[in-house]
């Protein structure tokens, strides 16, 4: 199987985060990291590819600081990787991010698609999806567990509730992985050494540009939630104060 | 129960650091995160070593990391650094462990031994499949090792040592111990012997009710009479500086690992003090003497970096020399020291318990500020390289 992996780097999971000065998003001087899901969609492009042969191929769309997630994927066994690289890459909605990343690999042959569920950061949960509507394949959302089968791949996805569904689905397709499908390896220190042999391609902005559009979404401002002390009075009969507290718990503040 | 950690960068320190260099301590991190943090202080109580994290490690490539062939990694002198960082940010018996093996043992082989030895040893070193240990300090030689007593005998076609050894990292678990010992002859000069444990005549013992480095096993070692063949000789030592060598590549790893305990004691530290609340409702972290002490060990953590930074570079280029190398040791692991008892002192009486790693870090510290060169042998090393004069 032929397999690309999207991969997207993100500020570290327990990093103290401060807001910009515009308010608009958070300081760049933080540390990053692979955006989880993500990492779980990499290490079973590699499980498969150790089962069934093939190529994992990775691909990232952000500035010149992003390649650190291309290494770093490289060093755990992709076979090599292409950098849509440019500080613009960033700033995009997902939409365009998946026209970005439809642009960059015309012209190749993939099977399969995999992506995290979705990125620890903006968290919208979209690119896959638009991904494979642009490239006029299925998908399969929330996956925790991928099998090959003769006539594509049977799937499991994970419901709410504790619930699951298993649907059979032919390639190529893209899939969006949940994380703790598997368990992350770790790159070995001859992994990292050797990843820097590896080939990287780098796509410009201007090479996918024409594919793109104006974003439709922009933030706003950005703000740390504002602690509040609200004491209300419940007023009427016990069974009254009663029946609206209990509205309150289970409408306001969801708790019950 | 203690903090996730949070990281540690106050100066843009990371924007020194190559993308295999960050790539390096983030994977440790992780190892260390996910499979060190939750058993260590359960290892330290039971003062137990472990053992299950040997295999794993090799196979990571963490042995004799820096050195080139026979299936070691060949990473540079800065990514081990921050490799050890890493480990000690764990624990410094883990870190102490991976340093013997790869720095005492590996080292030495490759510096020192034939091809055989090298083609036999390292592979197996590298991935745990043999563990080794270093003898060089004597139950009544420590920061002066030239006296010591252990004898190599020429005997036949071998030779036959006699000695005993104390404080001896990884002894009872070792396969192999290189062994430091005085030719009997004229020249009485210090040689380095490749000791398969199981010879007879060889025994260790462990040394029990350490209240530092709990998760490591230190061993006195004797060896009465134990017979090796010729080819046990570490070809090419000679005299004592074939041991220094070795320690000096060690105090070097060492001169890292300071700093992650430190950052471990730092972390805890902060989270704890913006956690912890006494008068008017008010964190202990807005008050200044706590933040005075916060504020000290971030100037000294980030001070210690770059200190270890720099003598890594040098290192790379084949200029370090052996005093930058003390000065990292002595400074790095004295700041560590005390920031352990700072964030003890930040930490209340919860400090003094295992929910949080502070104590355990600077009981670890108490080894580590006197192994590899006590502080004031470095310090006698600094003069005498500011003076010309020796004041041993
Ligand atoms: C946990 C642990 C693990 C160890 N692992 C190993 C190992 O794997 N292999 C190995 O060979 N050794 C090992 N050691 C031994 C270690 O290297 C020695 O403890 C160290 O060299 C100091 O020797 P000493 O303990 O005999 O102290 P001493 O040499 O007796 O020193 C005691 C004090 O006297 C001071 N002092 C000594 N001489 C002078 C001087 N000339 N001027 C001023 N002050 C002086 C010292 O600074 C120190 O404060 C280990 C030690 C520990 C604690």
């Amino acid at each position: 199987m032929k397999i690309l992996v999207c991969i997207k780097q993100v500020p570290q999971k327990d990093a103290p985060l401060k807001l910009n000065e515009a308010g608009t998003w958070i300081r760049e001087d933080v540390s990053y990291e692979v955006n989880e899901p993500d990492a779980y969609a990499l290490e079973e492009a590699l499980r498969q590819k150790e089962k069934h042969g093939g190529e994992v191929v990775v691909i990232t769309a952000g500035p010149t600081r992003s390649q650190q997630v291309l290494r770093e994927a490289l060093a755990k066994g992709a076979d090599r990787a292409i950098h849509l690289e440019d500080d613009r890459f960033g700033a995009l909605e997902s939409t365009n991010t998946a026209r970005a990343i439809a642009a960059a690999i015309e012209g190749e042959k993939f099977d399969l698609v995999v992506t995290g569920l979705q990125s620890d950061d903006y968290g919208a949960a979209q690119t896959g999806v638009l991904l494979a509507e642009i490239l006029g394949w299925p998908h399969a959302t929330i996956i925790i567990g991928i099998e090959k089968t003769d006539s594509g791949v049977h799937l499991k996805r994970e419901l709410e509730a504790g619930h699951y569904q298993f649907i059979d689905m032919p390639l190529p397709a893209v899939l969006t992985i949940q994380s703790g499908i598997n368990k992350l390896r770790y790159a070995t220190l001859i992994g990292i050494k050797q990843a820097k042999m590896k080939p990287m391609r780098k796509v410009s902005y201007g090479e996918v540009e024409a594919k793109l559009s104006k974003n439709l979404q922009r933030i706003e401002r950005l703000y740390v939630p504002v602690k509040q002390k609200k004491t209300e009075m419940l007023e009427g009969t016990p069974p009254e104060v009663a029946k609206k507290l209990v509205e309150h718990l289970r409408n306001t503040v969801r708790v019950i | 129960m203690g903090f996730k950690f949070q990281g540690f960068d106050f100066i843009q320190f990371d924007s020194l650091l190559s993308e295999d260099e960050r790539l390096i301590r983030d994977q440790t991190r992780g190892f260390i995160e996910q499979n060190l943090i939750p058993i260590i202080e359960q290892c330290n109580r039971e003062g137990r070593f472990p053992r299950e994290l040997v295999r794993p490690m090799g196979e990571l490539g963490f042995y004799g990391a820096t050195l080139d062939g026979y299936g070691c990694s060949g990473i540079s002198n800065v990514e081990y650094g921050l490799l050890t960082q890493e480990l000690e940010r764990g624990d410094s018996g883990i870190r102490s462990f991976v340093s013997v093996q790869s720095a005492l043992v590996m080292y030495p082989i490759y510096a020192f031994g034939s091809e055989k030895q090298k083609e036999f040893w390292l592979p197996k070193l590298a991935t745990g499949e043999k563990l080794g240990c270093f003898g060089l300090t004597e139950p009544d030689f420590g920061s002066n090792p030239g006296g010591m007593r252990t004898r190599a005998r020429r005997d036949r076609d071998g030779y036959l040592l006699n000695g005993e050894k104390m404080w001896i990292t990884s002894g009872s678990v070792a396969d192999v111990a290189v062994i430091w010992a005085k030719l009997e002859d004229e020249e009485a000069e210090i040689r380095g012997f490749l000791v398969e444990t199981d010879r007879p005549g060889f025994s260790a013992t462990d040394i029990h009710g350490k209240w530092s480095l709990r998760a490591s096993v230190t061993s006195g070692l004797s060896l009465q009479d134990v017979r090796i063949p010729a080819e046990s000789i570490l070809p090419t030592s000679g005299g004592l500086k074939s041991p220094l060598m070795c320690l000096s590549q060690a105090r070097y790893g060492i001169s890292w690992g300071a700093i992650g305990a430190a950052m471990s004691c730092y972390d805890a530290a902060l989270q704890y003090a913006q956690q912890r609340k006494q008068f008017r409702n008010q964190p202990i972290a807005s008050h200044q003497l706590v933040q005075e002490k916060l504020a000290w060990m971030l100037t000294e953590i980030t001070k210690g970096q770059l200190l270890a930074l720099q003598v890594g570079r040098l290192k790379d280029r084949g200029k370090a020399q052996f005093q930058h190398i003390s000065m990292a040791k002595r400074n790095n692991v004295w700041m560590a020291l005390e920031c352990a008892r700072m964030a003890r002192d930040i930490l209340g009486a919860t400090g003094i318990t295992d929910d949080y790693p502070v104590m355990r870090h600077m009981m670890n510290l108490e080894s580590v500020k006197t192994y590899e060169g006590t502080h004031d042998i470095h310090t006698l090393i600094l003069g005498q390289s500011a003076t010309g004069i020796s004041a041993f």
